[in-house]
């Protein structure tokens, strides 16, 4: 279905390859899974098969791919519409319309097909991915996971032969990302079509591939094979992946099923043993943020009701919970942003919203969903200088902080020119900068690869340590394992749930994380632990 | 293909049934409102034109769908008020003192000769401020107008039904028009972020700070708009050659510049002679442009997916604007004297009885055109 032969991929001509040499053929009906890196044309190899790469993006393609027979040499992405429906990282920027309705039918219109067969695939796609209750809402109201449900089914009535997705459950709760996932799983498996899809969340989704994609990064070659044997040694690898390898099972367990079937083992080495649970610095005698039977209207909606919240010292709270549960809410109300209706608001003894300057900087930073919202300068250089200036601290605090978090970034870079990590890292660096003693961060691991992530997890920790309290508002249930020693579930703007990380994400199966749920009912939740513990019980044998 | 043709008449033409929610045609909705803005250009009547903004702004509170774009009623209003506000202002500040009725007196200021001697201030008399409030007033009319027909039909359906050809056009058009929002949620989202590096200073250095990453994210944003668009199939054309074009052009560009000569001699010459070539001259400009329209729209290979028809109620609804723009224009020829207020004397305007039944029908859509769909928020 899908051909790529000896294909090389460049942006500028004189710049180096994206993808070298790519061999590939991908037969019809087959679920391919694309990992690979931050920065390792993951995206590039998905546009080029329907020849947005390089019709649209520019750029030097070398060899050739095909679709279905044809050449995207000679056939524009418009050409190739009618087999190959492409969705979006973003589905709220491609949508064009502005009803779901006339969304579904818009790739139709611009093939020509007749009224009659538009009107009876838009009801059997309506019907095939739940969105019959849906159809006539605007698409800005949509909820992550409904959004993503429609930007499939936009491309899915013009009945292409392969689908191809660009992280399409990266920012979406566990919950809405099932949604979509169920969904592609019943396409693959009811429709015999083909799909290429890209995701760094791969504890999601790879139990669903036929195939697997590595790629190595620039001038490396990539490996492509079944998932058990590409996860038996990718760099890039879910947890329990992880947790096959340090407890040394074959084959490599790439579902909670695979695992749990050969944990029999582990399990009863672990009897007995505790996890280690990261020291938490003396909390001090006050609360660093306490937050007061909290109430928050936005317009007429009640976006948080009822609201008690206290951070010590040391604390990593993760705050988890449906897109629009008031997770970011909660945040702004922390730096003072939203005005209460009801309640009140303190950090380090003062209520945030009548600060600003170092005077807030010192107290609480957030670093926001668009990192990049932060930043202004054109110049990494000059953004660190911006930093300085506004939380009052020596020239250079900032860059020598950057230079701790991301050492590979460079002082002439345009914050633009980061790569998503990078930029995350950077606006922490300036959050980071005043020393503020609460550090917000609103959903950082959106479209971090592995690496990076537990990169993150590890400044997280340290700046625990040092004595910061941190609230973060995430998706990802295994960075809240990781780090977080209380959990906080919101729902419909109420806390459901609270407290210590151990018991409330063990108590859900949607929150879990992989490793509790092969090795429950003992409480592990990380591979760091399991690892820790068999090492003690190496030294102790 | 063949089992399908009975329903192609049923999904053409659906039936419509007495109080079942649906989309009047957005044309039907637009013309109302063209109507109502020609009525408006058409008088100074003061009474008359707030007439016209309370017939508007009562047809869309009770037509309005429950949709974002929905919301920009409001800040044509403000306009309005602005727009008449701006004009009394600058009647205020800048206006010749003729008339007799002085109402406000303010210290002078006659700028020097190579100024062209421009009178700042001084005594302002009621009989040219009242011309400034009806001018401002008619314009502001026709602003409202206009704003409610993009209140009451989305853009979005305005696009299904422009013709083929001039497609491509009408979608820069809506992407544009979806776009303006979205940029006002960039600003208010970045500035409430620029808190967050302790910033409170507003105004200009502000502005240069918010502009940075809005201007980035909506470049980002187009950017995945025109590739989702190419990825979906936009801009398939059925392959024409270049003559082809070239003819559909020369036509169109002929229509339009025969239209314009034509409308310039119609309002621009008081003599009767002129008018009747006018008349003429629009004519064959409004041919030429249709059939060039209609011969490009041939070429193209897009299908429409439930288009919109015109059922009984967007006929009515057309027709009542069109009632209402021939009620105003005849009872200006009829009774100038009550469609143009005289301001020189000042007298309390008077109500033509023609144009009061033209507004009364124009507030007839307001009741018997069925209600929008609701969407669940």
């Amino acid at each position: 279905m899908i051909e790529f032969d000896d294909v090389s991929i460049r942006y500028e001509p004189e710049a180096d390859d994206i993808l070298t040499g790519v061999d590939l053929t991908i037969a019809e009906g087959e679920f391919v899974l694309v990992v690979g890196g931050t920065g390792s044309g993951k995206s590039t190899l998905l546009s080029s098969i329907n020849g947005l790469v390089p019709h649209f993006t520019g750029g030097v393609l070398r060899g050739d791919v095909r679709v279905d027979g044809r050449s995207t040499r000679d056939h524009r992405p418009r050409d190739l519409a009618d087999i190959v429906g492409v969705v979006p990282q973003d589905p709220l920027a491609s949508f064009v319309t502005d009803t779901v309705e006339e969304e579904l039918a818009y790739t139709m219109e611009c093939l020509g097909l007749a009224p009659a067969v538009m009107r009876r695939r838009v009801e059997e796609t309506l019907d095939l991915l739940g969105l019959e209750e849906l159809r006539n809402r605007p698409l800005r109201t949509l909820s992550g996971g409904q959004r993503q449900r429609a930007a499939i089914g936009a491309v899915l009535t013009a009945h292409p032969r392969i689908l191809v997705l660009d992280e399409p459950t990266s920012a979406l709760d566990p919950g809405a990302a099932e949604e979509v996932l169920a969904a592609l799983h019943r396409l693959v498996h009811d429709l015999g079509i083909t799909v290429v899809m890209a995701e760094h969340r791969l504890e999601r989704v790879v139990q669903y591939a036929d195939r697997v994609i590595e790629l190595g990064g620039p001038g490396q070659a990539l490996a492509i094979g079944e998932p058990t044997a590409i996860m038996a040694t990718a760099h890039i690898a879910p947890p329990v992946v992880h947790l096959g390898r340090v407890a040394g099972w074959h084959p490599t367990p790439i579902t909670i099923r695979d695992a749990r079937r050969q944990a029999d083992t582990l399990r009863t080495l672990l009897t007995g043993q505790v996890p280690t649970i990261r020291a938490v610095p003396d909390a001090g005698s006050s609360p660093v943020a306490s937050i007061d039977d909290l109430q928050i209207h936005h317009g007429p909606v009640l976006a948080l009701r009822d609201v008690d919240l206290h951070v010590d010292r040391g604390d990593i709270v993760a705050l988890m919970g449906r897109n629009g549960a008031g997770k970011s809410t909660l945040l702004h109300t922390l730096v003072g942003g939203l005005a209460p209706s009801r309640g009140s608001v303190n950090v380090d003894g003062m209520d945030p919203s009548g600060l600003a300057g170092p005077e807030l900087l010192t107290r609480v930073g957030l670093v926001p969903q668009e990192p990049a919202d932060l930043l202004e300068a054109a110049t990494v250089a000059a953004e660190c200088a911006a930093s300085d200036r506004d939380a009052g601290c020596e020239p250079g605090t900032t860059r020598a902080i950057v230079a701790l978090l991301a050492p590979e970034v460079t002082d002439p870079t345009h914050p633009r020119d980061l790569s998503e990590g990078q930029r995350l890292l950077l606006a922490l660096a300036i959050i980071l900068a005043a020393r503020p003693r609460l550090i917000c961060l609103d959903e950082p691991t959106r479209g971090l690869d592995y690496p990076t992530k537990a990169r993150l997890a590890t400044i997280l920790t340290d700046l625990a340590e040092a004595g910061h309290a941190i609230v973060l508002a995430t998706h990802d249930v295994e960075l809240a394992a990781e780090v977080a020693g209380r959990v906080v579930i919101l729902a419909d703007g109420e806390v459901v749930a609270d407290g210590p990380t151990s018991q409330v994400v063990t108590s859900s199966p949607m929150f879990a994380p992989q490793v509790s749920k092969v090795l429950s009912p003992q409480p592990w939740l990380t591979v760091g632990q399991v690892q820790r513990a068999l090492d003690n019980l190496e030294g102790t044998a | 293909m063949t089992t399908i043709t009975g329903q192609v008449s049923a999904t053409d033409r659906p039936r419509t049934y007495p109080g079942e929610a649906r989309w009047l045609h957005p044309m039907a909705w637009w013309s109302w409102a063209i109507a109502l803005a020609i009525a408006a250009s058409v008088t100074t009547n003061p009474l008359l034109l707030i007439g016209i903004v309370v017939v508007a702004a009562l047809v869309v509170d009770r037509r309005k769908p429950q949709a974002p774009w929905a919301r920009s009623f409001a800040f044509f209003l403000r306009i309005a008020v602005l727009i008449v506000i701006i004009r009394v202002l600058a009647q205020i500040l800048f206006g010749a003192p003729t008339g007799t009725l002085a109402v406000l007196s303010m210290p002078a200021l006659t700028l020097p000769d190579w100024f062209a001697g421009v009178r700042l201030g001084g005594t302002v008399m009621l009989e040219p401020l009242l011309q400034s409030v009806y001018d401002g007033l008619r314009l502001a009319a026709i602003i409202v107008a206009i704003g409610a027909a993009g209140s009451l039909a989305s853009p979005a359906r305005v696009l299904k039904s422009v013709p083929a050809a001039v497609y491509e056009v009408g979608v820069s058009v809506v992407v544009a028009s979806t776009f303006l929002p979205q940029l006002v949620a960039d600003v208010s989202r970045v500035r409430a972020n620029r808190r967050l590096r302790g910033r409170r200073e507003k105004g200009v250095r502000a502005l240069a700070g918010t502009m940075m990453p809005v201007l980035h994210s909506a470049m980002d944003r187009s950017i995945t708009l025109a590739a989702a668009m190419d990825s979906r199939g936009y801009g398939r054309t059925a392959d024409r050659s270049t003559g082809d074009r070239l003819r559909t052009g020369v036509a169109l560009l002929a229509g339009i510049v025969a239209i314009v000569v034509g409308v310039f001699f119609l309002l621009g010459t008081a003599s009767r002679d002129w008018e009747n070539w006018g008349l003429a001259i629009v004519a064959l400009g409004v041919i030429s442009a249709a059939a060039s329209l209609a011969f490009a729209g041939r070429r193209s290979t897009r299908t429409r997916y439930r288009p919109n028809n015109w059922h009984r109620a967007d006929l009515w609804t057309l027709g009542c604007g069109a009632f209402t723009a021939i009620a105003f224009s005849a009872a200006a020829r009829l009774d100038p004297v009550g469609m143009a207020t005289s301001t020189q004397p000042p007298v309390w305007p008077s109500l033509p009885v023609l144009a009061v039944v033209g507004l009364v029908v124009a507030a007839l859509p307001a009741y018997f055109t069925p209600v929008p769909p609701k969407d669940e928020r």
